[in-house]
């Protein structure tokens, strides 16, 4: 029996085809997963990711576990709601997981962190956290009471305000990647949670509130014309965004060096020694072997994962792939060796197609943004 | 529940087959199959004049969501194959058994034709593939 989150009568009242993931019923779209996509590049859509995991951290000595465990410096983000994207690595600076930790302070949860991870690591996350807090004076709380709505879209802002009033006020002026509590009484008592980040590209909010409150939620949404979209069009904008997937994109055997992700990790200041680090630097001392890379087909077809990829420098590998359909045509993220550029080959079912090795993001803003 | 007309014959790969008067075979895939599928971004078709046995693999749809194989559904010669999908694949998730057609096919024995499944008994495949 799989798992519902507290929005599944609402998916099943908009027609949404249900799949199974990671033991979750989720809607992979509710008619169209083209033009859901399209609603959220020029309007404005709201994702049920309930099925996500968010972790709450406190305690005092909070702040250096989280920077041993993360290869981000959460240093960087010590202004209240400042959010910040992360990966989480073994030791061999392998990827067990990416996520977003929000830095709180003064709500009622108590001054810490709050982080989200994915739901298809959940487990294994969760023993790593624990087995790496066991020294550490920190606490760690699972909030699998909540429920999250991403609402995203050049309108989302706007429709999300008319839809829940002055309830997420304290958002309003909110600059990306910042979160807001806007917690209180009048809140039915209730926690709400309102960041300004997301997965598609696209401006928006992901609002973490109590599961009992989600379907009021989602309901004043609808009214306000913000349209439900699926985990299929989450996937086409992410990629068209050039966000990484976990256990597509990146995994435990490789890192964030090769994976497009460097950005992400904090060297500096040198004394940091978070999980990872000197495996990283033996990697980075001798060049990466392989990066990723955006491919744009020329021939008709459709990129997919686990093609393989044949540059003038050696092979590689489509990591995640689909039809874009902001750019209407093919678009993948690959995995190739270190040197390649400009132009691959991928075998697609024996035959060899001509694609362009292309700097991603593909498309944000609702706008191209490649050539 | 499933558009599935009476007049047409069925494969268990969710292939419809129309017999034409001039004896060619018309296929496509069911609207179930499109439905399941979802939006159509890319139709591989056969080559013309190319020969396939029942069973084979012989033409790909692939939409936003994953690739999956079309099977000749009868042994015969590809006669003609529906180019207009190169420009608009979604046609086959509007009219799956009308302008969404994939291909034609002559059969090298007519008689293969009526061993497909009727529309009762391919009702009762997606209702029992549903569970």
């Amino acid at each position: 029996m799989n798992q519902h989150t507290a929005l599944h009568a609402q998916h099943l009242a908009a027609n949404a085809k249900m799949v199974d993931f990671v033991g979750w019923d989720m809607p992979i779209h509710y008619g169209s997963q083209i033009e859901e996509h399209h609603q959220v590049r020029n309007d404005a859509g709201m994702f049920d990711v309930s099925h996500m995991v968010v972790l709450d951290l406190t305690g005092t000595g909070v702040t250096p576990f989280l920077q041993h465990l993360l290869a981000n410096d959460v240093a960087r983000i010590q202004t209240p709601g400042r959010a910040l994207y992360s990966c989480m690595l073994n030791e061999r600076g392998g990827v067990i997981d990416d996520l977003i930790v929000y830095f709180r302070q003064g709500g009622i949860i108590g001054d810490g962190y709050r982080m989200v991870v994915n739901a298809a690591t959940r487990d294994k996350d969760l023993a790593w956290i624990n087995q790496q807090a066991k020294t550490a004076d920190v606490n760690i709380r699972e909030r699998d009471d909540l429920a999250m709505i991403a609402v995203q879209g050049p309108n989302a802002r706007d429709k999300a305000h008319a839809a829940l009033g002055t309830r997420i006020d304290a958002a309003r002026e909110l600059k990306p990647f910042f979160a807001a509590d806007c917690s209180n009484a009048s809140n039915n008592g209730g926690e709400l949670f309102v960041a300004r980040t997301g997965y598609t590209g696209e401006d928006g909010y992901e609002i973490m509130l109590p599961a009992t409150q989600a379907a009021d939620a989602w309901q004043a949404l609808l009214t306000a014309g913000v349209k439900p979209i699926g985990l299929g069009a989450r996937d086409t904008l992410r990629l068209e965004a050039g966000m990484n997937l976990y256990g597509q994109d990146m995994d435990e055997n490789t890192s964030p060096l090769e994976s497009g992700l460097s950005w992400t990790v904090a060297f500096k200041p040198a004394e940091r020694d978070f999980i990872g680090r000197a495996a990283l630097e033996k990697q980075q001392a001798i060049g990466p072997a392989h990066k990723l890379v955006g491919l744009i087909l020329e021939d008709r077809g459709v990129l997919r994962a686990h093609q393989k990829v044949v540059t003038e420098h050696g092979d590689g590998e489509i990591t995640s792939g689909s039809f874009s359909p902001t750019l209407g045509k093919s678009i993948a993220l690959a995995r190739v060796p270190a040197a390649a550029q400009q132009r691959c080959d991928v075998e697609i079912r024996g035959k060899r197609l001509s694609a362009r090795i292309v700097k991603y993001p593909f498309a944000r803003n609702g706008k191209v943004c490649t050539q | 529940m499933s558009n599935v007309p009476n007049e047409l014959k069925y494969t268990k790969s969710h292939e419809w087959v129309r017999a034409e008067e001039d004896g060619s075979v018309t296929i496509g895939v069911t609207d179930h199959a499109q439905d399941l599928l979802g939006d159509m971004v890319f139709i591989e078709l056969p080559e013309i004049e190319a020969n396939y046995t029942a069973g084979e693999e012989c033409a790909v749809v692939e939409s936003v969501k994953a690739a999956s194989d079309i099977y000749a559904p009868i042994t015969g010669e590809v006669s003609a194959v529906n180019e207009a999908l190169a420009d608009t694949p979604e046609t086959v998730n509007q009219d799956a058994f009308g302008s969404g057609w994939i291909f034609k096919m002559t059969p090298e024995d007519a008689g293969e034709i009526e061993e497909l499944m009727d529309a009762e008994t391919y009702l009762e495949l997606i209702a029992a593939e549903s569970h």
